[in-house]
């Protein structure tokens, strides 16, 4: 840490060039961040903050890409010119250390962003200006009505320069934002939640969403208590982002083809081609597309160690718009070249955004239209806590939080009980009796690690609700 | 052990009194200031080869004012008395801007000035100073000491240190400098039946220490080699055992397994943030609310819980919290009742809790975040003249015998938990028959600690616990460990997670 500001694009060329090694790639994420946080009507922290991590990745021992190459990877925050040798130092030294690493490649060849030379792009608390008055109305309305409001509003943007001794010159800067609002009645008993996902606030209408929490709050009134048991459940599509975000992590090719995973097949390899829709009418595609609309992430793979789904070696290979399960059909599986290659797979690198859908642009309805159309079932607001009991199977179990609706008739009748589920998202791909129309959304599990998401609600004839929660 | 001398010979005191005296200047009723440096290595290797080295350090430098009542903070990354100055006029800004929507004045506890003190974690080896060559091979050993065994088809290891090294300073006059050390390594064994396609897999139950590289070369601490002796027969005795048979049974716990319901049923639950509702959005709030202390039954007579910031090689040990409060120890649970919270300086002034006086839980993980109430060591204490494990086996006619963590989950009021675990024996007639697998227990909290017949002796007490415990918004993550004796539960609901996957 020094007093002296050098731009990325200084950090990143002064890396390369004082780097000894037989390849090196830079990485500087520069990133600023405001956020407001909130509870029991009044706010309780807040804040500011920028920062730069300079990440430098060294590889040794040999040409790069033989087969003896070794990665050293070492990331400092910071960092300035006159330090940058120190960091440079240790991660050929941390390369050297290493010994050979079973991901090793050779670099991805020249190619430069055409916005290289661009400085960072920047938030801060201004972001707020006109979502902070709006969320005073809405903390004042919950007051005259005798509710609590409990919330968090973040906003950051982080500008990534991935630069390599082979010539890569790449930028993306990525904007991240999200509020989440969670009203409660006066005692309490009465919860109810909603996240929204945002690039700049502009589109976040918070007062639209504290009516929407209040009116959630009046059907709680009246209280069912139902047992455990499977149900015909209403998945929104923030729960069903919950769901296939986790399973998409769960997904490693190098995992499947270990016979370590899910999608392994019985005798070896992978479930490629096999189709994970069974029986049900619904044959979903799940996609990843790094220029989405509204999801727009790096174009490029940005590693910063090497790990089942992704190889340092790969830095600035290209993305492009991935099927990861085709009309129901699992077709691809995340891959590093060297993983992709030895399985005889198609090189399909992590993309960080995930949609899913019933068919391509279909146009579904909503999840009020298919409140509408239920007859006698159970509507979630969202899941939490969920984590992994059984990766043969990926069963996970997690509680229903902030909100389950009986619907009768069509009509939401009251709010139930809380549940523990235990449910597999690749075995919800066999059981969708009815899926809407996919839109933007934000997983209230994952939301904080990965934004950039679009489902739909799905209807689920026996969603296996273990046990009950007396939570409220 | 002395502070990292790159640590040190930062200009501390010079930032500190630059962001100070203009948060003064500007009227700031409290003002704080952080430098931290946060150093961590991962180093992963699959089947014995590398798979991935790195080795972070975060740095940065954060002020925190209480401006008009109101919070305000600012963090950044260069250390120059003009940037720390700018940063104090940044945070008091926020609080400016923040005002508005704060109908809370913001007043905290009473602490005594400290003045100047160091402080440094109990360790003898600083993994930093091992070379990557040397603890790259150490686990290249052990994974092929695994890999060598029969039936082993895979193996995963992990190793993991961190290097927290902080610099705290207030308006009171506190210049408060300490440095923690924490390591944590685990091997995972896989075995695949090739022809089923079904796998299991088994990790080793080491505990993440407050400790440095000692921990991983000798058998003084762990017991190493028995358990990597061990943990491949004991893979292939899972791949190999029946399916449980779902119903109510008896429970012996180990700790490497129990600190994990300790952590998110007792831990989380008696963090009075949450209680309060100062959570609800995000991690939820607690069962055990304010007006439960000193009556709510939380569990059988047997049960004592602490909480404390002092016992050595803690996870969550440390000289003073991010409050510049003095750490200490208290009770959280006393013979099964509800006895004391975790608190940081303005809960504990709004409920006057500890005669007033935080007990020390308020910290940030980097000096881009701030601090927030965050878990103690929260332990189960053993009975001084407590049962052995084979003598709580002897008093099961059928029930099982569980050890190691996996799978967690827990509700928002942290009633509703399942956990699973790396194996569980069943037990008949009070004796051990072998595993069996696809096992889950659910309980409810008080139910669950109301079922605790018996806690096990010191003989059978181990300290566990978690590098990263999250919480928060912007998330954190803290480290934090978590005391245990063997224990006896009757009447627990298993589960079989096949049959519960619909298979």
């Amino acid at each position: 840490m020094t007093s002296q500001q050098a731009t990325p694009q200084q950090l990143v060329e002064k890396a390369l060039e004082l780097s000894r090694a037989d390849g090196a790639v830079v990485l500087v994420d520069a990133g600023t961040d405001a956020n407001l946080r909130w509870a029991n009507n009044t706010l309780t922290t807040n804040g500011v903050s920028a920062g730069q991590q300079v990440t430098v990745i060294s590889m040794k021992n040999g040409a790069t890409g033989a087969a003896s190459a070794a990665s050293g990877v070492v990331g400092r925050s910071g960092v300035d010119l006159s330090t940058l040798e120190d960091l440079v130092r240790a991660s050929e030294k941390a390369a050297e250390e290493s010994g050979p690493a079973e991901d090793a490649n050779e670099l991805i060849p020249c190619r430069a962003s055409a916005d290289w030379d661009q400085a960072p792009a920047q938030t801060d608390v201004s972001v707020f200006a006109s979502f902070a008055p709006a969320l005073g109305e809405t903390l004042a309305a919950a007051r005259a009505e005798g509710n609590l409001l409990f919330g968090y509003a973040e906003h950051s943007l982080t500008t990534q320069y991935l630069g390599s001794s082979t010539g890569l010159r790449l930028r993306h800067a990525q904007p991240t934002g999200s509020v989440q609002l969670n009203a409660k009645s006066g005692d309490r008993s009465r919860s109810a939640w909603t996240g929204v996902p945002t690039a700049d606030f502009s589109d976040v209408d918070v007062v639209a969403a504290g009516q929407d929490l209040a009116r959630r709050l009046e059907w709680a009134k009246r209280r069912i208590d139902l047992p455990a048991g499977r149900y015909e459940t209403l998945l929104p599509p923030s729960s069903v982002a919950d769901l296939m975000i986790y399973a998409y992590w769960s997904a490693a090719l190098r995992d499947a083809v270990d016979g370590r995973s899910v999608f392994s097949k019985s005798g070896g390899g992978s479930r490629i081609g096999e189709s994970l829709a069974g029986a049900s009418p619904v044959k979903a595609t799940l996609r990843s597309d790094p220029s989405a609309p509204g999801l727009e992430c790096a174009p490029y793979v940005d590693a910063y160690s090497s790990s089942a789904e992704t190889s340092v070696f790969d830095n600035g290979l290209a993305l492009a718009p991935t099927e990861w399960v085709k009309d129901g059909v699992l077709a691809a599986l995340p891959a590093t070249r060297r993983t992709a290659a030895a399985a005889d797979a198609p090189l399909t690198p992590f993309v960080d955004n995930l949609i899913l859908e019933a068919a391509p642009g279909a146009t579904g309805p909503s999840l009020a239209e298919m409140t509408a159309a239920t007859g006698d079932g159970l509507l979630l607001t969202s899941l939490w806590y969920i984590r992994e009991v059984d990766p043969q199977t990926l069963l996970l179990t997690g509680l229903t939080r902030d909100g389950v609706y009986k619907v009768e008739g069509g009509e939401v009748v009251g709010e139930v009980t809380n549940f523990r589920f235990n449910e597999s998202p690749v075995s919800l791909l066999s059981r969708i009796a009815e899926a809407g129309r996919t839109e933007r959304t934000f997983s209230r599990e994952w939301g904080d690690y990965f934004n950039r998401a679009a489902m739909p609600a799905l209807r689920i004839p026996d969603f296996n609700m273990s046990s009950v929660s007396p939570a409220s | 052990m002395t502070v990292d001398e790159s640590f040190t010979s930062l200009p501390l005191g010079d930032l500190a009194e630059a962001a100070l005296s203009r948060a003064r200047d500007l009227g700031a009723e409290h003002a704080d200031f952080r430098v931290e440096t946060v150093r961590s290595q991962h180093i992963n290797l699959r089947d014995g080869n590398v798979d991935g080295v790195s080795d972070s350090s975060d740095s940065g430098l954060s002020v925190r004012v209480v401006f008009d009542g109101t919070w305000g903070f600012a963090a950044g990354v260069v250390l120059t008395p003009a940037s720390a100055a700018a940063l104090a006029e940044q945070a008091v800004e926020v609080a400016r801007v923040s005002k508005p929507v704060n109908s809370e004045p913001v007043v905290l506890a009473p602490e005594p000035a400290h003045g100047e003190h160091v402080w440094v974690s109990s360790y003898r080896v600083n993994p930093f100073d091992v070379p990557d060559t040397e603890k790259i091979a150490h686990f290249q050993r052990w994974s092929e000491r695994l890999l060598g065994a029969e039936g082993v088809a895979h193996v995963d290891a992990e190793f993991q240190a961190v290097q927290e090294c902080k610099y705290f300073a207030d308006l009171a006059g506190n210049r408060l400098t300490q440095q923690r050390i924490r390591t944590e390594g685990a091997l995972t064994a896989v075995a695949v039946d090739e022809e089923t396609g079904a796998f299991e897999t088994m990790r080793t139950v080491a505990p993440p220490v407050g400790r440095g590289w000692e921990f991983f070369t000798g058998n003084e601490i762990h017991d190493w080699d028995a358990e990597l002796d061990a943990l491949p027969g004991l893979l292939r005795d899972k791949l190999a055992a029946p399916s449980v048979e779902p119903g109510e049974y008896d429970l012996v716990i180990d700790p490497s397994n129990l600190w994990l319901v300790i952590h998110e049923s007792i831990g989380h639950a008696t963090e009075l943030d949450r209680a309060l509702g100062y959570e609800a959005a995000y991690a939820g709030t607690s069962f055990a609310t304010l007006d439960k202390l000193g009556t709510l039954k939380y569990g059988s007579p047997v049960m004592n819980v602490t909480g404390d910031r002092v016992s050595e090689h803690g996870l969550g040990t440390v000289g003073f919290d991010d409050e510049g409060v003095q750490t200490q120890a208290w009770d959280i649970v006393k013979d099964g009742i509800l006895a004391g919270y975790q608190l940081d300086r303005r809960i504990a002034q709004l409920k006057g809790l500890n005669g007033g006086r935080s007990n020390g839980c308020a910290f940030a993980d980097s000096a881009a975040h701030v601090p927030i109430q965050r878990m103690a060591n929260v332990s189960l204490q053993p009975a001084q003249d407590g049962p052995s494990v084979q003598e709580m086996i002897s008093r099961v006619r059928r029930g099982l015998y569980i050890v190691g963590d996996k799978s967690w989950s827990i509700d928002m009021q942290r009633y509703n938990f399942q956990f699973t675990g790396q194996r569980a024996f069943l037990i008949e007639d009070g004796e051990l028959k072998g595993q069996v697998k696809d096992f889950a227990y659910q309980a409810t909290t008080t139910d669950f600690w109301g079922a605790m017949e018996a806690v096990g002796g010191p003989q059978t007490y181990v300290v566990a616990g978690s590098f990263q415990c999250g919480k928060g918004q912007p998330g954190q993550v803290a480290p934090v460990s978590h005391g245990a004796p063997t224990a006896l539960f009757r009447g627990i609901r298993i589960l079989n997670t096949v049959q519960e996957a619909g298979q």
